[in-house]
């Protein structure tokens, strides 16, 4: 079943001069992930805010479990949460007023928001800086406290609008953390980012969108094949290109290409890491010591290159 | 049932932020009170009001008026602060009522303004300040006064959710209120400016709050009122249009835009 559906979503601004959103069409199926992948300004925000009844579309059609967003708004409010691209939280309040805020905006009645609130905080390891204003959090933290209370009430759909945008690397480690453990608990999640990293991590499909229209779609796996997988990259001597060529070449399986000004050998491989210790073992039993080899990995720049034939450049925001 | 329940949540949300928060009380009280002893000081003595009791009689209800009037760029603000962090997103998200936040919002403001009139009156006490029109009329005139910042507080709720950035809020209602204010009979009498502006400052609902709390507080002289001016002769019916005017052109106007706020 799914469980959520957009149709032929038209979002235009300014009077129609700029398209936000161009017959955009996606869907969830019910308990998975789907990660909508683009750079700044294709339409992630626009199209999370309309599922979620922020903003109505021009034209187009949507459901969220099954509810007409346009026509039931206030059905659908109840059985989604959302977190959006900034901590949506009362920053002057502790963590915990919040939470219990919030729990009461629910009907939770104040005990059961007291109960809720002290769950939250200690699943999303808020306990000991419950009872400190917000504003003395850490990035990461205050995007967990914004996690936690669109889960006050168990959601059927949640929507994450670029959950780990502006942390740090250790933040948003974390941050995966917590949305994996989620995931597994079974919610239907459609969430945004501009990182291809994350929806690999996260995402058991990618819908990719640029200026307002889903322009491919497919696993992970999928995607990444239609770039290209990784490629393993040694640079060497001059005077160990040819034998390099060769090394490379055996754990390839595919012939290697040569950037001569840069003395760069790069091949495609398809073992990852593996391969990479293969190639390095193999240099040092041949006494060749590189000077730079690494494994690249096909970047958010690489899948637009590829699909749209321009680079995914940070355009201005519409939303 | 739980459009009040939801909004008495926001409203305590309000009240929260004040004790978490101390110095928006200690300065929005201060400014007010500050503004009596300048008034009372510097000019009470260089204006003859004919008054007995003297100027701080007058000044009182002009220093209350400005006051609740204030309340309108405490509104703005907020609204704008909320929105920019995204907050305003966040309750619309949620099954609540839609006005809840808004409304939640106006009425904690006012509670703010029940805090800051009754030190207020206090200061104003000790500087001399003696109403006499009788306890239930004195309590009259802080029910006005509370009325018509509750009625400014949705024009504040407006300009708060049109605006585009948090910090020209603060500028657009100092521009809104501040004219408002002095082009007034709230410190000085009308009956010196000229004609046009005169005529500006006795329709002023700013000046007929100030004529009404006067007649509320036992005063006879009005500072300006001009013989046969509706306003100058009315004040307590013309502030009460006012407000009834204020409201219902501005509620509605409010909560449309905060349900459009992000289109």
């Amino acid at each position: 079943m799914k469980s959520v559906t957009a149709e032929e979503l038209v979002k235009t601004y300014d009077k129609g001069k700029v398209r936000a959103l161009d017959n955009l069409s996606l869907d969830v199926e019910e308990g998975t992930v789907l990660g909508v992948l683009g750079p700044n300004g294709a339409g992630k925000t626009t199209t999370v805010r309309i599922l979620s009844t922020l903003l109505r579309p021009d034209s187009g059609r949507a459901t969220v479990a099954g509810i007409d967003v346009i026509k039931n708004p206030e059905k659908v409010r109840e059985v989604i949460g959302l977190s959006g691209q900034y901590a949506a939280v009362d920053e002057i309040l502790t963590g915990y007023d919040n939470l219990v805020m919030f729990g009461e905006l629910y009907h939770l009645g104040k005990k059961n928001a007291v109960l809720r609130a002290n769950e939250l905080l200690e699943r999303f390891s808020l306990t000991e800086a419950a009872k400190r204003p917000i504003k003395t959090y850490s990035g990461g933290m205050r995007r967990r406290l914004d996690l936690a209370a669109s889960l006050i009430v168990k959601p059927k759909v949640l929507f994450l609008d670029e959950p780990t945008t502006g942390l740090d690397p250790r933040g948003r480690q974390e941050m995966w953390g917590v949305i994996q453990e989620l995931v597994k608990g079974g919610v239907t999640l459609l969430l945004t980012t501009q990182y291809l990293e994350e929806a690999d991590q996260l995402a058991d499909e990618i819908a990719v969108i640029d200026t307002g229209k889903v322009i491919a779609r497919g696993t992970s796996d999928a995607l990444k094949k239609q770039v290209g997988g990784e490629r393993l990259e040694v640079v060497v001597d001059a005077a160990h290109i040819a034998e390099t060529m060769k090394i490379v070449g055996a754990v390839s399986g595919l012939t290697p290409s040569l950037d001569e000004g840069i003395r760069m050998i790069s091949a495609p491989v398809s073992t990852g890491s593996k391969a990479l210790f293969e190639v390095l073992k193999s240099l040092d039993d041949a006494g060749i010591h590189p000077l730079d080899v690494g494994l690249k990995r096909p970047s958010l720049d690489d899948v637009f290159l590829s699909l749209t034939g321009h680079a995914a450049e940070a355009k201005e925001a519409t939303s | 049932m739980s459009a009040i329940r939801d909004t008495a949540i926001i409203t305590q949300r309000q009240l929260r932020l004040l004790t978490r928060v101390p110095e928006v009380l200690i300065f929005s009280t201060i400014q007010p009170v500050m503004f009596v002893l300048l008034f009372r000081y510097v000019f009470g003595g260089s204006i003859d009001t004919g008054q007995s009791g003297g100027y701080v009689q007058l000044l009182m209800p002009g220093i209350f008026v400005q006051t609740v009037a204030f309340t309108l760029a405490g509104t703005a603000s907020g609204l704008a602060e909320d929105m920019k962090k995204g907050l305003i997103d966040r309750f619309r998200s949620l099954p609540i009522s839609q006005s809840a936040l808004v409304v939640g919002r106006t009425l904690g403001d006012s509670l703010l303004n029940i805090v800051v009139l009754a030190v207020m009156g206090i200061a104003g006490y000790a500087v001399g300040w003696r109403p006499s029109g009788g306890l239930g009329n004195v309590a009259l005139g802080f029910l006005f006064l509370l009325l018509f910042g509750y009625a400014l507080s949705w024009v504040g709720a407006l300009v708060g959710l049109s605006a585009s950035d948090a910090r020209v809020v603060q500028n657009v209602s100092f521009i809104v209120t501040f004219p408002l204010t002095f082009l007034s009979n709230a410190f000085a009498p009308t009956t010196g400016m000229p004609r046009a502006l005169q005529y500006f400052a006795e329709w002023n609902p700013v000046s007929t709050m100030v004529a009404a709390c006067r007649e509320l507080f036992g005063l006879e002289n009005q500072f300006g009122a001009t013989k046969g001016s509706f306003p100058s002769e009315n004040p307590l019916t013309t502030s009460f249009i006012y407000i009834i005017l204020i409201m219902v052109i501005f509620v509605p106007l409010a909560l449309r835009k905060y349900k459009k706020s992000s289109d």
